[in-house]
């Protein structure tokens, strides 16, 4: 009986999956210009958001300066590509480490001194708004006058050296946020994951269990960081222009955090439901208030809607569809 | 020093700030042992267990597990000596099924996920929790818990159990249950079991030998009906008149 | 001799910092909220004395008791209506409410008074006292020595009355305060109105010194959060220690580094005070 009602659900779920696969795979075809640059910032939301459920949502570690790593990979590409010309996948992974370690000391520092819970969070602001001051004073890579790279022509999409059109950065951004949600899943089935998720309900009782819980989170840390930077540095190539302010701003740290929790903390495709249920709220809004001509009616819209959601559905929007859709339960 | 011993406890002591919690405590629990230490409120048994559990660092003396010294291990390091403990205030992992929950102690020793599974779904069928390993654990009854507490304890395979007040809260019955469960897995086994109890139908009815607490200090030991005779014991839980009465 | 005018008048206007803090420290020590919202409010005061300017001519000053009240009503609304239920929850659930509210906040200031900078132009501006060889501006040392008075009387009520002692019970031990029959809900109300209080007095100071936008709240609760940390959590002399020291560097990095170094030196201040003594300057420890 019990295998039965397993393997119905594995169908519906299969449907649901391949229903949205030929969904999101067509949209460039079928969709506008402006629409599909909707779309790739909700899959970049959804990545970021993925990225950053790893640390927080599985690892249950509330970090609110995850812009610091965004900023690290994007600054570490985008400034090697223009002064040194290296090719930005190389750069990508130099920035890649650079988060990785950022991470691992802020993790090691705190974790080392018990600084947990509301005061880790804001250690993490403060280092994210740290190094962005730094940056602004960084002469480098431009410091507040930006850094900027050459906007080639769009007619050729290169993916070696990231100069393309939209279409290009769209299917790639399919790609990586489809390979975080597997790299997620994976971890999750494997002692790492079980070890994330003990740890985020009781330490002290993981700790009992023979876990070494500040390797374990540090781990969650680095790889959480390793993964925004990646991210960070898609961004930059098409952005085509970075600023401290904008890269590393609190504001972007706390957008990165938005999708997840509307979504689904700790859940796999949370992230994923979350980053286009707010993106596609956002552009609503702004039309909305661009009819209007109100200013501010937009962030008011919007943090009523969060406020409606933390309100209504806490755990998150996906647990709920979930069920909607008899998709099951679990962690996914 | 005899070489049955698994557990040593020479001289330990801890102070915490104003307070001297364990003043000096020494016993040992040889291999496939059930020693209970007992005492008055603030007598020092939890502050002992969380001594060899590797929460606190002894300020003096050793514990040693199988001739090797884990004074002032960590916690997850005893762990690994072979220390498995139970909390007095349960700490289930409530957003993970009951399954999940043993299955992060069986993965301190299994493969990979599927032998922790079946390893896990054996310890659960052993501890009749069999039927509800698919629910969440925060929706389990607290003698429930209790059980998944020993399951998931039980995983990571340990030398020696500690179990810190584990009938508390439970009815005479429960108790009685609970028990039963212990001693056959201590027959089973060969399991040692260290325990500290209030509920004293569970510490005569499981235990081979009996520490008394009181102030910090050892001022007894010996078998249940030994300790349950000693004048001092009778001072320290129901006051002088009535050991004088025991004569 | 500059070196201690500035660090005078840094520390005139870390003595508002230090108000400011006061009342996060009130509401994060006893109702162990994250108030993210903080500066919000704060910039709510801010508008609320600039509106009593515009409209009725009143300085700041003669503002500060009506937009006190007015911000201690809106606290214990706040907190009864909507915050009371989230106390129990994660961290995380508590900080997107509060984060919610902040949004809202900052919007309807948007819409209300838009972007633009607004100040308030006071007569005596640009009077200053003179001591010893010291340029003290008039403006500062009123703000200064408003919030000095504001910060006694908070002490006063805590230690003196009998819901002062009520609060403090419950912040030592909430199961105990409900086990003798203390109305935890509505004195957590009450907490979170002081609070809010507390940053509406700084509100009103504040627009003495600076220029007030609906953008500047997060800074604010930034700021607030760090001296709190700094200071020590449930430490009144500790908030103020906190934001005299944050008032102090922030003044001499502004004069010795660059402007925009100044909440660089106060970051580091706070990665310092959290990994070497969590506790903070003034606070017991754990």
């Amino acid at each position: 009986m019990r295998a039965e009602a397993l393997a119905g659900l594995r169908r519906r779920e299969g449907v649901a999956l391949a229903l949205l696969a030929v969904a999101l795979l067509a949209a460039p075809v079928v969709v506008n210009g402006y629409i599909l640059s909707v779309l790739v910032l909700a899959l970049f939301a959804a990545y970021f958001g993925t990225a950053w459920n790893l640390l927080t949502g599985f690892a249950g570690q509330l970090s609110l300066g995850h812009a610091l790593y965004v900023g690290l990979g994007a600054y570490a590409s985008a400034a090697l590509f223009v002064r040194v010309g290296l090719p930005p996948w190389l750069g990508m992974i130099v920035g890649m480490a650079i988060a990785a370690a950022a991470g691992s000391i802020i993790g090691a520092l705190s974790f080392r001194f018990g600084v947990t819970g509301v005061y880790f969070a804001l250690l993490t602001i403060a280092f994210n708004e740290f190094t962005r001051i730094l940056f602004d004073h960084f002469g480098w890579v431009g410091a507040t006058s930006g850094l900027f790279l050459p906007v080639a022509n769009r007619t050729h999409d290169n993916l070696w050296t990231l100069r393309g059109s939209p279409v290009m950065f769209y299917y790639l951004l399919l790609a990586l946020t489809s390979a975080a949600l597997l790299i997620c899943h994976r971890l999750l089935n494997r002692r790492i994951g079980y070890y994330w998720q003990a740890i985020r309900e009781d330490q002290e009782a993981a700790q009992a269990l023979g876990i070494n819980v500040f390797r374990t989170k540090l781990w969650a840390m680095a790889l959480s960081a390793a993964m925004t930077a990646l991210g960070g540095g898609v961004m930059a190539f098409y952005d085509n222009n970075l600023y401290p302010d904008t890269v590393f701003a609190t504001g972007r740290s706390i957008e990165i955090i938005t999708a997840p929790i509307i979504g689904g903390l700790g859940t796999l495709f949370g992230p994923i439901l979350g980053a286009f249920v707010l993106t596609g709220l956002g552009e609503i809004m702004s039309w909305v208030s661009g009819s209007f001509h109100i200013d501010g009616l937009k962030q008011w819209c919007y943090g009523a809607a969060l406020l409606a959601i933390v309100a209504l559905q806490p755990s998150g929007l996906w647990p709920w569809l979930r069920s909607l859709l008899a998709l099951g339960g679990g962690r996914r | 020093m005899s070489a049955a011993a698994l557990l040593e406890v020479h001289d330990v002591a801890k102070r915490f700030r104003g307070l001297q919690a364990v003043d000096g405590v020494s016993f040992t629990v040889p291999r496939g042992g059930i020693v209970a230490i007992i005492g008055p409120n603030g007598a020092g048994k939890t502050t002992t267990f969380n001594l060899i559990a590797g929460v606190y660092a002894p300020d003096r003396g050793r514990i040693l597990l199988d001739g090797v010294d884990i004074s002032g291990f960590r916690p997850d390091q005893a762990c690994h000596a072979g220390i498995g403990r139970t909390f007095q205030i349960v700490k289930p992992f409530g957003a993970l099924s009951v399954l999940e929950n043993v299955m992060v102690g069986a993965l301190k020793n299994a493969a990979d996920v599927a032998a922790a599974r079946a390893q896990s779904l054996d310890i659960l069928e052993r501890l009749k929790l069999a039927d509800k390993v698919d629910l969440v654990a925060r929706s389990l009854t607290l003698p429930e818990r209790k059980r998944l507490e020993t399951a998931r304890a039980l995983a990571t395979r340990p030398k020696i159990l500690l179990l810190d007040e584990v009938m508390a809260g439970l009815r005479p019955t429960e108790v009685d249950a609970m028990v039963r469960s212990f001693r056959e897995l201590a027959d089973d086994t060969g399991l040692a079991i260290l325990l500290t109890e209030h509920v004293m139908r569970a510490v005569m009815a499981l235990s081979h030998h009996i520490v008394v607490l009181h102030h910090g200090q050892k001022i007894c030991e010996g078998t249940p009906e030994l300790v349950s005779r000693d004048p001092q014991v009778l001072q320290c839980y129901l006051g002088t008149s009535a050991s004088r009465a025991a004569g | 001799m500059i070196y201690l005018n500035i660090i005078v008048a840094g520390l005139l206007t870390g003595a508002v910092y230090g108000l400011m803090a006061l009342g996060l420290s009130v509401i994060f020590g006893v109702i162990r909220i994250v108030n993210f919202a903080h500066g919000e409010m704060m910039v709510v005061a801010m508008y609320a004395a600039w509106l009593l300017n515009q409209g009725l001519g009143l300085d700041p000053l003669a503002a500060l008791p009506l937009v006190t009240a007015g911000l201690l009503c809106l606290g214990y609304a706040l907190q009864r209506g909507l915050i009371n239920r989230y106390i129990a929850r994660p961290d995380h659930e508590q900080f997107l409410l509060l984060l919610a509210v902040a949004i809202i906040i900052t919007a309807s200031l948007l819409m209300g008074f838009g972007p633009d900078a607004r100040n308030v132009q006071l007569a005596y501006a640009y009077d200053s006292y003179e001591v010893g060889g010291l340029l003290l501006d008039k403006v500062r040392v009123l703000a200064a020595a408003s919030a000095a008075l504001g910060a006694l009387a908070l002490t006063a009520f805590f230690r003196f009355t009998r819901t002062g002692k009520a609060i403090r019970a419950c912040a030592d031990n909430q199961f105990g305060a409900q086990v003798v029959g203390l109305d935890v809900k509505r004195l957590y109300a009450i907490t979170f109105g002081l609070g809010a209080a507390c940053v509406g007095a700084a509100g009103c100071l504040l627009l003495l010194l600076v220029d007030v936008q609906p953008y500047i709240a997060t800074d604010y609760t930034l700021l607030a959060f760090i001296i709190v940390i700094l200071g020590g959590l449930g430490s009144v002399s500790g908030a103020l220690l906190g934001g005299l020291l944050v008032g102090v560097s922030e003044a001499l990095s502004g004069f010795l580094v660059e402007p925009s170094f100044k909440s660089a030196i106060s970051f580091g201040l706070l990665i310092l005070v959290l990994l070497v003594r969590p506790q903070g300057l003034m606070g017991r420890r754990a």
